[in-house]
């Protein structure tokens, strides 16, 4: 029999009874339906979490003032001694390192700006045209900070979109002074919209030099230095430099904590892996039950259809063609069920997007691939024992049932 | 050729046995045209169901055309049944869901034979037996009549060497069992053997061979004077 008509044949039997063969696929495309809306919802909280720490800036390190043991500590508050502060200089002298991309000292405070008579409190966040990279930002009209020295305090600002709106309205305010304070600074650049980012929303900051910053709101110290290392690699080792530098700078105390987003997020990728794949698991369950739902239909089906296998046999089926298109039958009513879950399973995980923003639900590739190959390995697998009785089946005695 | 020698086919059926046929010995040529007649209960359907391959016999020898087909695998013996043998039944068993063509077409794509091939022959036998108009129409949709036209017409299109009808008119009416018959004796006259089981005298009187079955022996096997 040709690999064709065996399809064709089972086709037809399938259309001949259409309500099992709705059930079946029905039964089918919820089994994989729900492998792929929990694991993409497994993978959409791993992305979530991961998008958090991502957040910190990739490949990226915090240097903050104090020494602790712990990551993630209050800093030099329960250290006992006064740390000595970060400045700007040890900021600079940390672009030597090798595998460091970019250095970006920062200080964060909260100011009042205005301009053309509207006022607003923001956060300002002084630091260097480097900070652009570390932080991912997106400059829509104008320039960023340009590339100077650090100690120079231009009067200068790059504004967040939403500081760009709701001081400026519709029209641009490239080359317009706002008042940060008692000074006056130009505008010479916006930002591109970008949301929450560090726990800080973006869009409702202003950037000036760090000299600038440090100037108006009478500052020595910076609150932190973020480090971009150059690659993925360099990460392991920068840290142990920049420990060493400062160590050096000052005066032999190991007085800062170097943060890497690296082992806090790998820890919990790890954990949301095994979430999803338990999720997985739980989904894989209901994949087995429709397999044996499948079975259970075949093996109704077999004795319905007696009749049929028997004169199928008389005009020269062999056993092994009637298990083959028991098998085919089966492998099309899970292929189709398959089919149906992963665009149920597709639709349902866009239904948790919509609902969840936050929450990228998206169905791992593996997860997808394994639930249609399991899908059809179920079908396939659960239509052995009824293909196995139909093909056995007394060629006479089968067509002497009626 | 058909040659069966000593065959017994026994059923056990809670602790009885039945012995449906016991040592049945039977030759037929080629072209013959033989009915087997009997009460219920006699036989004659066991010994159709061996001869065409549908059950196997507890004992004994079974050669189609000098070769021993009872040693044969279930493998095997589908071969033979597809390449040598057609079934008329009573009961048609036509495929329900399929047109009246592609039940004709089935032995075909069981055979593997390709589509191009198959369409011919199929519209050629269709025709020749007056049901080509019928050809797109599912077995529900036909007469009787029509619907054993068309199981012979399936049981002839691979050219087998024997036509094995069992009651082939006992779910019809007169005229249309008149038809048939005429049909399937048409079909001997050119040189298909052509073997009938019937209770039906008139009928089984037709055929120039006549064996009778009782109580799962031969009776009597006689050529037909008339």
């Amino acid at each position: 029999m040709r690999p064709g008509d065996t399809t064709q044949f089972a086709w037809r039997s399938l259309e001949g009874s259409p309500t099992r063969t709705l059930l079946m696929v029905l039964a089918m495309s919820i089994g994989v339906a729900a492998v792929v809306v929990l694991t993409s919802l497994g993978e959409g909280a791993r992305r979530y979490v991961r998008n958090e720490f991502e957040s910190l800036g990739t490949n990226l390190i915090i240097v903050v003032p104090g020494h602790t043991e712990t990551l993630g500590g209050t800093g030099g508050m329960i250290s006992g001694r006064t740390a000595r502060d970060l400045t700007l200089e040890d900021a600079l002298a940390l672009r030597r390192i090798r595998g460091i991309e970019h250095v970006a000292p920062l200080n964060i405070a909260e100011a009042e700006v205005s301009a053309r008579g509207r006022r607003r409190n923001v956060p300002v966040a002084g630091s260097t045209s480097e900070v652009r990279f570390i932080w991912g930002l997106t400059v829509v009209s104008g320039q960023f900070l340009p590339p100077q020295d650090p100690r120079n305090a231009a009067p200068v600002c790059v504004i967040g979109s939403t500081v760009r709106r709701e001081l400026f309205g519709n029209s641009s305010p490239l080359g317009d002074y706002l008042r940060l304070g008692d000074r006056r600074f130009r505008v010479i650049g916006t930002l591109a919209p970008k949301g929450e980012f560090a726990g800080v929303n973006m869009d409702e900051m202003v950037f000036i030099p760090v000299a600038s910053a440090q100037a108006l709101f009478n500052l020595h110290s910076l609150l932190r230095i973020g480090v971009m290392a150059r690659t993925r690699e360099d990460i392991r080792h920068v840290p142990q430099q920049i420990k060493r530098v400062l160590r050096e700078r000052h005066g032999g105390e190991e007085d800062v904590t170097v943060l890497t987003e690296d082992a806090v997020s790998s820890a919990f990728d790890r954990i949301l892996v095994a979430l999803t794949l338990a999720l997985g698991g739980i989904a894989a369950i209901s994949l087995s039950v429709a397999g044996i739902l499948i079975m259970n239909v075949m093996l109704i089906a077999v004795t319905q259809r007696t009749n049929e296998i028997g004169l199928l046999k008389a005009l020269g089926a062999s056993p092994g063609q009637i298990r083959m298109l028991f098998f085919v039958e089966a492998a099309l009513l899970s292929a189709v069920g398959a089919a149906v879950g992963s665009v149920l399973g597709q639709a349902g995980s866009f239904v948790i997007r919509q609902i969840y923003p936050a929450v990228p639900a998206h169905a791992p590739v593996w997860a997808a691939i394994a639930a249609l190959l399991v899908s059809l390995a179920t079908g396939i697998a659960f239509s052995v024992l009824p293909a196995r009785r139909a093909a056995a089946l007394e060629p006479a005695a089968a067509l002497a049932r009626r | 050729m058909i040659s069966m020698t000593n065959i017994s086919r026994h059923f056990t059926v809670g602790d009885e046995e039945v012995r449906a046929l016991h040592d049945v010995t039977l030759r037929i040529e080629h072209g013959e045209y033989v009915s087997i007649m009997g009460p219920s209960g006699s036989g004659k359907s066991t010994l159709l169901n061996i001869l065409g391959l549908l059950d196997r016999p507890s004992a004994g020898s079974y050669e189609i055309d000098g070769k021993d087909v009872t040693g044969l695998n279930d493998q095997q013996q589908s071969q033979v049944r597809r390449e040598k043998i057609g079934f008329v039944f009573q009961f048609f068993h036509l495929v329900p869901r399929l047109s009246a063509e592609e039940n004709v077409e089935l032995p075909l794509v069981l055979a593997g034979v390709a589509p191009d091939e198959r369409k011919p022959l199929v519209a050629r036998l269709l025709s020749e037996f007056g049901i080509a108009r019928r050809a797109r129409h599912r077995p529900d949709q036909l007469s009787g009549g029509e619907r054993q036209r068309v199981a012979i017409a399936r049981a002839m299109v691979m050219r087998p060497a024997a036509i094995l009808a069992d009651e082939p008119t006992g779910n019809l009416d007169q005229t249309t069992g008149k038809e048939v018959i005429h049909l399937l004796e048409e079909l001997n006259a050119r040189g298909m053997t052509l073997i009938m089981v019937t209770h039906d005298v008139a009928l089984g009187s037709r055929a120039r061979r006549l064996i009778r079955t009782l109580d799962g022996r031969v009776h009597s096997d006689d050529a037909n004077p008339s």
